[in-house]
Parts: structure tokens; sequence; C-alpha cells
């Protein structure tokens, strides 16, 4: 594996439950995180996100397979044996000390000197700009700034890496958008390597380097957020990442035959037989009859979005299929329901998924 | 202040009294009533026949640290008063730390399992206050009597030839104190470990700390409120103990509550009795007032 690489799970799998009704968690998973990346674990609930994370942190032993941190196995070692620290969902912060305590308590545990201690928490309050409040108690303090207490405490013992379980989801929507900022802002200060686990989507692509799509126990996919988004791997990963049209099509050398009989050029290299074609809404656009690749549709609905407007098709073989059309200056929206337009797709933007 | 306001104030202040007069008529009757006759009679003197005599005295709490001689008359310090309160206190202190070495563990054992199970474990430890404590404390008496349940068992077994003599010291005393005081000590820590959040077991280990630094610097003060309300639920009772210390200590080992006891009865010095039970309450006030310190010290979080 790469030499770059911090953490690699070679071949992992938990499972949690009796012999009797063994519940797969992870399943053989294999993954190089790379030094100093913004690495995200992103899945539906139950995917094996936060038990990966877990054992990386060192709560669970994997069954089988290799954890290695700068290639030394740990798979085994106990939490306070690892050189990596965690930012948990619920924040976990210690109520009978004060903020101070609190950020400086791995510190204490690892027997620094009460000086050094003293200097590395100030520099931690003023990272995460909590220095009027160190003396308060952790109930004395809001959900946002518990959650900066929570990186603040996890970021101060230097850890190798920095684990985040859903950090963000106890937040409201607009404090959410503001920590999303707030830990790409540390993750560059402080140069060490996140691997941050959510389930929602958006903030995997805004925030991340590098996104694992798992689903069921198994890593669909490993790329970076265009990647992910431009070239899905398969129709799970095509459909947890943004909205996508799925239409079902037939390869004849090189060339993707609908149901209806229309026609859609594809990228070259795929082999004959039966494909699922991915089509992201904001591709598909309305043509004019008789252009070259343009498919006759009916519209079902439409609805206003402000900047655009989503436009609900129906193929002639009955294949559902969004548009989202930008709309115009003068504010019309584009087709209404009922009409009979011509779709294509722009350019390259097919994605051939095997069926 | 306008004189409207005042006199509503006033109307305010009447109200208030009036509405708290039920809760004060029983503090006066039951709390404050029987303590103002028992602190009278400390200062009286003792009838022939028991009773109280009407006249005042310094002889009762006198007697309490020193004895006349009645051969002579001169007065040496009580020793075996002192012996009896030091007892008292040891026995109580002894029992309020077992307590919780025993009690801790079970506690933290039910708070931990499946909700289903806690329920029915809770059941167990509180199964024995539905029996009458004399019929538990004779059964103790039955096990450990020269001729009980253990010594036969021991000797049949061939593991000692003489009975071990239990019954009738300090340690039976103990013993039964344990055993009665025990379910005190685990339902405050149960309920103060219940609320714990085990997932700050994690975060400790998380930054490096040590099964014994997660236990002594997250665990303990977090769940020191169920600490001290078991601590003085077990130390307050145990202090003045009437029925263990007498089944199961005998005539020899009294405690406080025995020795009062005593001096309304065969002793006959009601004064002195009043005296004694003056002093148990302010060696109780005095224990409290330490807890409550020990509890407020770094952040009171009791």
């Amino acid at each position: 594996m790469s030499a770059d690489a911090i953490i690699e799970a070679k071949s992992v799998t938990k499972t949690f439950g009796g012999p009797a009704e063994p519940v797969v968690a992870l399943d053989h998973v294999s993954a190089a995180i790379l030094r100093n990346e913004f690495f995200t674990l992103l899945g539906p609930s139950g995917c094996g996100k936060t038990t990966l994370l877990r054992l990386i942190a060192g709560f669970e032993m994997p069954d089988s397979g290799e954890i290695r941190l700068d290639g030394e196995e740990i798979g085994h070692l106990p939490p306070n044996k690892r050189p990596v620290n965690t930012v948990f969902q619920s924040y976990a912060l210690f109520p009978h000390m004060t903020v101070r305590e609190n950020i400086g308590f791995g510190l204490l545990m690892q027997g620094r000197a009460q000086t050094e201690i003293r200097e590395i928490v100030d520099r931690m309050l003023e990272l995460v700009r909590m220095v009027e409040m160190a003396e308060r108690k952790t109930d004395q303090i809001s959900g946002g700034q518990q959650q900066r207490v929570a990186l603040a405490r996890a970021l101060a013992p230097q850890p190798k890496v920095l684990l985040l379980d859903e950090p963000l989801s106890a937040l409201d929507y607009k404090l959410r958008k503001e920590m999303q900022i707030e830990l790409k802002r540390l993750q560059h200060e402080t140069g060490i390597t996140f691997v941050f686990v959510t389930h929602d989507q958006e903030e995997a692509l805004t925030m991340s380097d590098r996104i694992a799509v798992m689903s069921n126990g198994k890593i669909n996919q490993i790329g970076s957020p265009r990647e992910i988004y431009t070239h899905p791997v398969n129709r799970f990963v095509a459909d947890f990442i943004g909205e996508t049209n799925f239409i079902e099509a037939q390869l004849e050398k090189g060339v993707a035959r609908l149901a209806g009989g229309a026609r859609v050029a594809i990228e070259t290299g795929h082999a004959d037989g039966a494909v699922t074609l991915a089509v992201r809404p904001e591709h598909v656009r309305i043509a004019t009859q008789g252009a070259q690749g343009a498919i006759p549709a009916t519209v079902a609905d439409s609805v206003y979005f402000g900047t655009d407007s989503h436009v609900y098709l129906a193929l002639d073989d009955g294949t559902e299929v969004v548009a989202r059309l930008g709309t115009d200056a003068s504010g019309h929206s584009g087709p209404e329901a009922g009409d009979k337009v011509f779709v294509d797709f722009a350019p390259g933007s097919v994605q051939v998924l095997e069926a | 202040m306008s004189e409207v306001q005042k006199q509503a104030d006033r109307k305010n202040a009447r109200n208030a009294w009036a509405l708290s007069a039920p809760a004060l008529l029983v503090l006066t009757v039951a709390a404050v009533g029987p303590l103002l006759i028992i602190l009278i009679y400390s200062f009286l003197l003792p009838g022939k026949y028991g009773n109280v005599e009407w006249g005042f005295s310094f002889d009762a709490w006198r007697g309490i640290l020193v004895s006349k001689d009645i051969f002579d008359g001169t007065y040496k310090l009580a020793d075996a008063h002192l012996t009896i309160f030091w007892r008292s206190v040891k026995l109580s202190l002894l029992t309020t730390v077992f307590t919780f070495v025993v009690g801790f563990p079970t506690a933290w054992f039910i708070a931990t399992r499946p909700p289903r199970w806690r329920a029915a474990l809770l059941f167990l430890i509180t199964i024995p206050f539905w029996t009458n404590l004399l019929i538990r404390t004779f059964a103790i008496n039955q096990i450990i009597r020269n001729e009980g349940l253990f010594n036969t068992a021991m000797i049949q077994l061939g593991l000692i030839d003489q009975p071990i003599v239990i019954i009738y010291t300090d340690f039976a005393v103990f013993l039964g104190m344990t055993y009665v005081y025990l379910p005190l000590m685990v339902l405050p820590l149960f309920a103060a470990i219940d609320r714990f959040d085990m997932r700050l077991l994690e975060a400790g280990y998380d930054l490096y700390a040590s099964r014994m630094q997660v236990l002594r610097r997250i665990i303990v003060p977090i769940v020191k409120p169920g600490i001290i309300a078991g601590s003085i639920l077990v130390f307050i009772p145990s202090l003045g103990a009437y029925v263990t210390p007498r089944i199961l200590g005998g005539g020899r080992n009294m405690m406080i509550g025995n020795f009062i006891e005593l001096q309304f009865g065969a002793g006959r010095n009601w004064p002195l009795g009043a005296a004694l039970s003056m002093t148990l309450l302010i060696i109780v006030m005095v224990a409290l007032l330490v807890y409550v310190r020990f509890a407020n010290r770094d952040g009171g979080h009791g």
C-alpha cells in the first residue's frame, strides 16, 4: 500500500451478537487513509462506518484483519495506548470539570508537566475561540461551544489521527454550516489527519479530501468528492450521493439503446449487454425535436424552486426522469405539466453502471 | 414604597404564615417539643424508681464524661462510657466503609444490566427490608453462634475442632450492621450510577486514562452525591443502632443506643439517658456538617 498511508485497514471483519445470530458490521474492509487528509466515512446508518471508526479508536477489537497506524499493528491495543483521539457524537465532556480541565485531561493523563499543560490548553482555547469560557463548567455553555471544547480536548494531546463520530449531527442547520468551515480550518491549521463519520452526503462532499462510501459493512468506493459524484461505481453510490436518474438500457457496439428505442451516446470501453445508465438531474436538457439523441417525453409535473425548477418527466417507455432546469430572468420556468417535449443528456454526463 | 404597597406586603406575610401553620404545628409537636423535653430532662435529678425529680443539676451532663466514686466521693474519668462511645463511632465507620466497598461493585453491576434485570436485582436487594429487623438479626445469631450453622458446618467438615467465637463480639455487631444497612448504601449508589453517562468512560480511555484513573478522576467525582447519601444513610442509623448490638453484641459490647436504653430501664437514671441522647444527636450533627463540607468541596455536586 501507499507509503503515505497513516492508517491502513487490511481485510477487517467485525461481527456483533452471539454466534447464533451474528450481525456482520464490517465484512473484510480494506482502506488506506493518507497522512494529513480529511477522510470521510459516508453511508446510511448501520453501514458499519461508526464500527470502523471505533475499531481505529480501540473501543472495539476486530474479529480478524489488521489495523495499522504508521505501519504499526494497533488492532488489539486498548484505546489509551493509541495516539488517536475521538470527538464523540454526544461530545462526552466531563460534567464535573471546567472547560480548561476538560481540554487538559488528556495531557494530564499523559503525565505532562503542569506548565506545559497550561500552555497547550491556552493555545487550544485560542484555536477554538473559547478563551473567555475557560473557567465555565460544561453545562454552562451552549451546544456549539461544547462542540468546540470536545474538539479542543481531542486535539490537545496532538494525536496522529483525529476521529470524529458524526460530531455535527446535534447542531442546528446554521451552526452546522459554521462548524463545517471551522473543522476545515482546524484541520488545515493543525495538519492532523481527520477521519470523519457522517450520513450527510452534502457534508461529506463539501468537507472531504476523500470519501469512502459504505453500505452493508463494505466500502463501495473511495475517491475524491468529484470522482464519487461524477463517476459513481455502482447504483448504491450514485443513488446515495446526490439525486440520480436511473435508466435501463441495452449496450450494442458502444451505443446504449433505451427501451423506447432512443439511442444515447456513452463513454467507450463497456461490454455489451444490459446496463443501467445514471444521469444527474442537472444534466438533463430540453432538446429540439429531431436533434441527434433527442428523446420524446411527457411532463408529469413541474416544481418551481427559485434558482431552478424540478421537472418530472415520463419517457415513452414509462421510465421516470427528473430534470433540473435553470430559470431565466423573466421567472419563466420552462415546460408545464402535460407538455410533450424532447430531452437529451449533456455530453459526457451519462454513467454506465453494471446492471 | 407606597402605603398600599406596604399593606399588600403585610397581608402577603400574614397569608404566608397562615399557610405554613400546619407544617409549623407538625414540626413543633413532633420534633421541637420532644427534643425540648429531652433537653429539660437532661438538667434534672434522677428519681429513685426512674422518672425525674424537679431540681436543676449538671450531674447528668457531668456523668457522661466522669463518674463519682461511691466510696470516697472523688471524680474520675468514666472510661466505660468513653469505650462505649468509641465502639459506636468505630463500628459505624467500619460499617459505612465496608458497605461502600461491597455496595459500590454491587450497585455498578446492577446499573449496568439490561433494564429488565435491573428491576429484579433491585427487588432482591430490598427483600430483607420486608422482614422484621428482629427476626433477621436473630437469624444471623443462629448462623454465627457457637453451636450455630457456621461453626457446626466447619466442625463437621473437619476444618476446625473448636467453634470460632463470633457471637457477642464487636465483629458480630459489625457483621450484623453491615447486613442490615447494606441496602441503604446500594440504593443511592445505584441511583447515582444509573444517571452516570457510560460514554464518559470511553472518553476517559480515549484520553489516555488507565482504568484506575477513570475510576478515580471520572466515576467517583461524578457519583459522589450517591456515595455521600449512602454513607449518611448507613452511618447515622449505625451510630444509634439498638437491636443489632443488643442481640449480636450481648450485654458487654454495648453501643450508645443500648447504653441510653439502660439508663431509662435498669439504670434508673433518666437525666443521664437524656444527656446521652443529646450527645448522640450532637455527634450526628457534627458528622453531617463534616459530610456537607466534604460534599461542597471542589464545586459542590452535592
